[in-house]
Formats: C-alpha cells, sequence, structure tokens
C-alpha cells in the first residue's frame, strides 16, 4: 500500500513506445566533432600564429553570439550549449586565410548561422553547409582579402604568398614543384601542413587523425571522405597537366580544402543524403565537381562550391536512392 | 550466422531477474479480469454480479471465431461486472471476482488427458475453450492462428524464445524450469498444424535455455538455433527470416510463407489446455526495474492488479519514472498501479529515470541512424517528418508507412529523441480513418 501511495504523488510519464533510449543526442555528436578538430586548430595556432588564434575565436564566438540573438529574437528556445553553432564558427574559420580582418569573418558568422542556418528554420532544416555558405559569402563580398595569404618561407630562399593551388593555377605544376625543391619535399609539406593556406585546412595529418577518430565514433560514415577525395585523386591524375594520366594525384588529394571538406564538411549529416548509397553519390558528385573546378575553372579551389553544389540536390537523391525494403522481393 | 538488418544492441538488463526461478505469487483477494484481452470480437460476460465462480469457469465468451473466451482465475463471488482500468485499451469492461481464498477448480478441471489420440479438430477446439492468445504481447487468439485458410499451405512451426525485449525474463525461465511442457505443447501444435519441420530460435544471450531445450528436444523433428542477439530478433518476421531465410511480403504474414510463430508462454498454455484441461488463467510475469525493491518471475493470476505484483517483489526502491506493461521496446506506459495482468502481461517494469534517458525532442539532423537501425529497410526519418507535418497519405504511399511495425529501434538510437513510432501510429490511425470516410462515401 505504501508503494501504491507513492506512485500516485508522482506524477508518471505516459508516453508511446519504446521507453528506453541510446546515450546519443545531439550535443554529445556536435562536441565531438569539435573536439576531433583540436589537433588541427593547435598545428594552426603554431604554424601561423596570433592571426590564427584571433580568426578562430572571432568565428566561434560571432556564431554562437549570432544563434543566441536570432533565438532570442525569434523567441524560440536557446541552443548555443548544443554545440553546432560553435562547430559552425569553428569550422568556417579554419577555411578561411589567417589575416583576415575580424570583421570580415564576424559577417562570415553571420551569415552562416543567421542565414545559411536560422532562415531555414534551424538546425536539422538548413539545405545547405552553413560554414560553407559563410565562405561563399565573403568569397564573393571581399575576393581580395579572401585570397591573401600570409607571406612565409617554402624553402630557405624562396618567400611566397601563394597557396600551392595558387601556384598551380597561375605558374604551373614545374613551378609549384620548383617553390618547395622537389616532389618528396611538397608531398612532406602538404601532409604535415607546413605551407601555405586556410588555416585549418594544411595539416592532411591531423584532419585525417580527427576523421579517424569521428569513423571510429561511428559519427562518420568511411566511404564519405574515401570517395570523396579518391575521386579527386582519380580525376586530376587521368586530366594531367601533360596529357591522360600524368596528373599529380598525391598533391591534389591533400591540397585546398579537400581533407576539411571531406572529413567534416562533406560530412555533416544535415545536409548530406541520409541512405549509404546515397552519401556514395554526394561523395562522387562533390569530388567530381572539386576536380572540375581545380582544373578548368576559374578558381584555384573548388571544394566549397562542390559541396554546396551537392548539398542542393541531396534532397533529390533522398527521394530516389532509398533503403531496400524488407519483404519487397529480390 | 548472418543476422538481419539493422536492429540495435539496447543493454538487456535481465540480470535483475535472470537467476531467480519462477514464483508462485500469493493468492490475490481480489481480481479484475477485462474482457478485453485479445485482438478481435469482445466477448461477453455470462455471470453476474453476485454470482459464486470456481476457478477455471468461463465467465465470458462469444461465438465470434476471432476472439477468446475468459475464465475465472480464482474461486470466490462477482462483486462487479463494470468498466475498470485496462493496462492496454485505458478502460475495459471487466468483470472482478473477490477470492474466497479456496481456490477451488470449476468441475471437471483439472483432468488427465491423453492427446495422442486426439485429432487436429479436436485439439483445435480445446485450444479455442481455453481462451488462449499470443502471450508474447499481441494476444492475438491462437486457435485461429493455427487454423490457417486452407489456401495456405504451412509446413514450419516456429517456437519464438528469442525474448528479445530487456528486462524480460519470464520467458527464459519457462524454457529452464518447464521444458518438457515446451516440448508436449510444440508437439500438440505441430500435430494442429499437421507440420513436420519445427524450429526453437534463441537469442545466443540465453545458452543454457538452447543447452536445455535441445536435450528436451533430442530424437524429434525440431532444431532448437541459437541466434545472434539482437533486437527486434522475436519479431516474426526477423525470426522466419533467420530460421528458414524466408521473408514475409511486405503487407503479409507468416502463413504467407509457410510459417506460423508461437510464444513460449503460449505453447505452455496449450499444453496446459491439452493435457490437463486447465484454461489459461494465470502467466508468468517479470515484474522488474531498477526502481523495484526484488525483482522476481511471479506466476500470477490473470486479473491480479500492478499494486499486488509491486506488494510481492517488496515495493519501490526509488522513484519510478515510467511504469510499463511488457518490455520497455514495444510495451505500454501506465498512469496507474490499479490496472490488471493480462493474458498479454510479459512484464512489469518499474523504470528509474536513469533508464527512460528521457530529453527533449528536437528536429531530425538526417544523421541516418533510423535507416541504419530500421529492420524493415524503411525511412524512419522520412516517416516521422511527414507524420509531423500531416502528410499521411505521403508517408503510406511514399515511404511504406503500412510496413512500420513500431519495432522502436529507430527511436532508440535517435540522437535527437524524435517520437518516430508516436507519428507512425498516428499517421497509421489518420489513414485507418481516411479509408473509413471513404469507404462510407461510397457506401452513400
Amino acid at each position: 500500500m505504501d508503494s501504491e501511495q507513492s506512485i500516485k504523488m508522482n506524477l508518471l510519464t505516459v508516453s508511446p513506445s519504446p521507453h528506453i533510449t541510446s546515450e546519443e543526442s545531439i550535443p554529445k555528436i556536435m562536441w565531438t566533432v569539435n573536439a576531433s578538430l583540436a589537433p588541427a586548430v593547435v598545428f594552426a595556432a603554431w604554424h601561423f600564429g596570433m592571426p590564427a588564434i584571433i580568426t578562430m575565436l572571432v568565428g566561434i564566438v560571432s556564431a554562437v553570439a549570432t544563434e543566441y540573438l536570432v533565438q532570442k529574437i525569434r523567441k524560440k528556445e536557446v541552443t548555443i550549449n548544443d554545440g553546432s553553432a560553435f562547430l559552425t564558427g569553428l569550422l568556417l574559420a579554419m577555411c578561411l586565410p589567417p589575416e583576415l580582418p575580424w570583421y570580415m569573418t564576424a559577417t562570415g558568422s553571420f551569415l552562416a548561422i543567421a542565414v545559411a542556418k536560422h532562415s531555414m528554420g534551424g538546425l536539422g532544416y538548413n539545405i545547405f553547409n552553413p560554414a560553407h555558405i559563410g565562405r561563399a559569402a565573403l568569397m564573393v563580398s571581399w575576393p581580395v582579402a579572401m585570397t591573401t595569404w600570409t607571406k612565409m618561407t617554402t624553402r630557405v630562399d624562396v618567400v611566397t604568398s601563394a597557396t600551392p593551388l595558387n601556384i598551380l593555377k597561375q605558374q604551373g605544376y614545374a613551378k609549384l614543384i620548383e617553390t618547395f625543391g622537389d616532389a618528396p619535399s611538397l608531398y612532406k609539406a602538404m601532409f604535415f601542413g607546413t605551407r601555405n593556406g586556410s588555416i585549418g585546412e594544411t595539416s592532411a595529418v591531423l584532419l585525417i587523425l580527427g576523421g579517424l577518430f569521428l569513423i571510429y565514433k561511428g559519427y562518420v560514415k568511411w566511404e564519405v571522405p574515401v570517395v570523396m577525395i579518391g575521386t579527386v585523386g582519380v580525376l586530376t591524375w587521368i586530366f594531367g597537366p601533360a596529357g591522360l594520366f600524368t596528373g599529380d594525384a598525391v598533391f591534389h588529394m591533400m591540397a585546398g580544402g579537400l581533407m576539411i571538406g571531406a572529413f567534416f564538411m562533406a560530412t555533416d549529416m544535415v545536409t548530406i543524403p541520409i541512405t549509404r548509397k546515397g552519401k556514395i553519390i554526394f561523395a562522387i558528385g562533390a569530388g567530381a565537381l572539386t576536380a572540375l573546378i581545380r582544373l578548368k575553372g576559374g578558381y584555384p579551389e573548388g571544394v566549397c562550391y562542390s559541396i554546396l553544389l551537392m548539398n542542393s540536390v541531396t534532397p533529390l537523391i533522398d527521394r530516389f536512392v532509398v533503403p531496400k525494403k524488407f519483404g519487397a522481393g529480390r | 550466422m548472418k543476422s538481419f538488418h539493422g536492429g540495435v544492441h539496447p543493454n538487456d538488463s535481465k540480470k535483475y531477474t535472470a537467476a531467480k526461478s519462477i514464483e508462485p505469487a500469493p493468492l490475490p483477494k481480489k481480481v479484475t479480469i477485462p474482457l478485453r484481452q485479445h485482438i478481435g470480437a469482445p466477448v461477453s460476460p455470462i455471470v453476474k454480479k453476485g454470482d459464486e465462480v470456481k476457478k477455471g469457469q468461463l465467465i465470458a465468451q462469444t461465438d465470434a471465431f476471432v476472439s477468446g473466451n475468459v475464465h475465472a482465475s480464482v474461486s470466490g463471488k462477482v462483486v462487479d461486472v463494470g468498466d475498470y482500468p485496462h493496462p492496454v485499451f485505458g478502460s475495459s469492461m471487466s468483470i472482478v471476482i473477490e477470492s474466497d481464498g479456496l481456490d477451488t477448480w470449476a468441475d471437471g478441471i483439472p483432468v488427465q488427458r491423453e492427446w495422442g489420440k486426439l485429432d487436429s479438430k479436436e485439439l483445435l477446439k480445446i485450444i479455442r475453450d481455453a481462451g488462449i492468445v499470443g502471450m508474447g504481447g499481441a494476444t492475438f487468439p491462437t486457435h485461429v492462428k493455427l487454423a490457417p485458410p486452407p489456401d495456405k499451405k504451412i509446413d514450419t512451426f516456429i517456437l519464438n524464445g528469442s525474448e528479445c525485449e530487456p528486462f524480460l525474463t519470464a520467458d527464459y525461465r519457462v524454457m529452464l524450469e518447464h521444458a518438457e511442457r515446451i516440448v508436449t505443447g510444440v508437439k500438440i501444435t505441430m500435430k494442429v498444424l499437421g507440420v513436420n519441420t519445427g524450429y526453437v530460435g534463441i537469442e545466443d544471450n540465453k545458452p543454457d535455455a538452447v543447452k536445455v531445450l535441445r536435450d528436451a528436444f533430442s530424437g524429434t523433428q525440431v532444431k532448437v538455433v541459437a541466434l545472434p542477439t539482437k533486437y527486434p530478433q522475436g519479431a516474426e518476421k526477423m525470426l522466419i527470416k533467420m530460421l528458414t531465410g524466408r521473408e514475409v511480403p511486405s503487407g503479409g504474414l507468416p502463413m504467407d510463407v509457410g510459417a506460423v510463430v508461437q510464444n513460449v508462454g503460449t505453447i505452455t498454455a496449450i499444453s496446459d489446455a491439452v493435457t490437463r484441461g486447465v484454461p489459461l488463467i494465470e502467466r508468468v510475469v517479470t515484474v522488474s526495474g531498477s526502481a523495484v525493491k526484488e525483482p522476481k518471475n511471479l506466476l500470477m493470476r490473470i486479473g491480479t492488479a500492478f499494486a499486488d505484483a509491486l506488494d510481492y517483489c517488496g515495493g519501490l526502491k526509488s522513484e519510478p519514472a515510467k511504469i510499463i506493461m511488457g518490455g520497455p521496446m514495444m510495451g505500454f506506459a501506465q498512469s496507474t498501479v490499479d490496472v490488471p495482468v493480462i493474458k498479454g502481461t510479459s512484464g512489469i517494469l518499474f523504470l528509474s529515470k536513469k533508464d527512460v534517458n528521457y530529453r527533449k525532442e528536437s528536429a531530425c539532423i538526417h544523421c541516418g541512424r533510423c535507416v541504419e537501425a530500421c529492420p524493415m529497410g524503411l525511412n524512419p526519418s522520412m516517416l516521422s517528418i511527414l507524420g509531423e507535418r500531416q502528410m499521411y497519405k505521403e508517408a503510406k504511399e511514399d515511404y511504406s508507412l503500412l510496413d512500420c511495425m513500431e519495432c522502436g529501434s529507430c527511436v532508440y538510437v535517435c540522437p535527437a529523441k524524435r517520437s518516430i513510432v508516436q507519428y507512425v501510429r498516428y499517421a497509421k490511425a489518420q489513414n485507418a480513418a481516411q479509408a473509413q470516410k471513404e469507404k462510407a462515401k461510397v457506401a452513400v
């Protein structure tokens, strides 16, 4: 009888089954992704110094602040603790030149969160990757600032403020090799990240490390980065500078924003297809577009635009690529 | 063994009661026996307030085929026939019997019966008269399942011993302690169906049950198979696929692929009805959950209040956040403990806040975990979104709404904690209502 009374005094939850759920949650996923970026962030702080640290801080703070304001104004629940705005701000900053003026970074974060994310309805409803929308908007708004890179010494006697892809686009492959001394030195710089570029994109090894961690945690499907990077590799190898099958696939796979894009942007759950097959189609498309822009386009790099373009066909892919239904016959 | 697509691995939480032998619960002072304990036509009471009844006496029946007789589970006096709380339907017409404490059997029960001489028709009648329904929770009348239409050729019988729901150990204990009854029940059922091929499917987290039943079934046509532990292994369609390789077609039933599946509890009830003439008046119930003091496997009379069950288990240890009839994945949340044990009550769970892990629902982030977890190969994310936006027709026609068996695997894995099953049920109900409306229009 005692027990009966104590139950009556309490309010029991009555809801449909199931009555137990896993430990998984959106904040857990988002903060884990943030944590997986840590090695690349620390490296960037060392490699590019104070300007990079400031840009990353401005990116994060303005993204989180924008989310707070938008949700306050719209009288919605404030969800800045879920780590998603933090992630958008950080990813955007990692795709920017280190010495970008702070107000540009803040504008990018604002556009990413207010326009790309919340004008669509907030987390889960956005069609495009918010960080990449922020970057694309800055690219068209301040094209010069967005392509002004840090001055750095690539070889003992060469000081340049161009990224490897810039050199390739404007001066050709021979000059690229010459800038770094020889091919192995080039690859080494690309792999470890001692090269010019956006804040967080340079160190292939640390981005792969973070990506592997996410694959291990199950937040990233290995198919996406492998297929996207692989597609870029195959296409850049086939359509090389000196005719078919002469391209430098190794360089292209580690160049530009491909590593960070393939592991952290093309795997953004919200904006990519929901099925495994759909994800693979997405990755092939993004890889092919990246190669197309790099080889034939006016820009040296195309990861950002190709992912955004593929984001736009995600609903279409989801409509036609569906899981195999049980009992539907062979 | 290659497993079926999808499914989830929740903590099985069977440690509370797995090692505890089945304990007969004390005779309840009062039982409340609902007239709706099955899927199908309702039964009508044949006793009235003030009548004296004996244990096992028929107290409610119907002529409808798809239905289940109801018997008194104690001897005593009918004190009321009226509406009472029900663990599944909210409320139901029920017969309340106050026990006289004597527990006397009705005339002619129990008997010793040589069932070998009976033909399948006679056996089927005994099963129907005994009011046996699917005791795994679905409560579909067993005699209907055992009498498929003549155009459905049945060649395989499957005993479902997987008990894939966390916490529940009732079937497990019955398998360990009552193997002979199971063997008898399976033999009877296979005779009724006229089949020679039989399987027993048990999840491999119960190796001792596999061993006990392998020994018990040695020398018979029945194969005992250890299946990978994964929820919902015990879903009929998954079980049939694993054991026979056959896939029940979309919208079809197990009989469409020549199989009939029965639950462990149901099989022992068949054995009791046929060999001893005892109708379905009691069942094994797992009373568990981290909020209950002494979790147990109790043999309880149908109609025993959940409150009594809780008292038999020493009461509460902590505040329960949810009280569930059945398993935590597909069971029914209760608003009171004043509901009775019914034929489909496999468990009574008192779940603490920690067990429930409640979090607020948010928008779908499209992570795809539900798609990976769905054993039916559906897109639960889309179904929930269509349900949310009241696009019920699209859910049915474009996203196979009706194929969903509501196993809850998608909700279990969802990081946004979306009530996908709730949306699905609501969308199904809306589609059914719409179909009704259209039918009525045609009739006019």
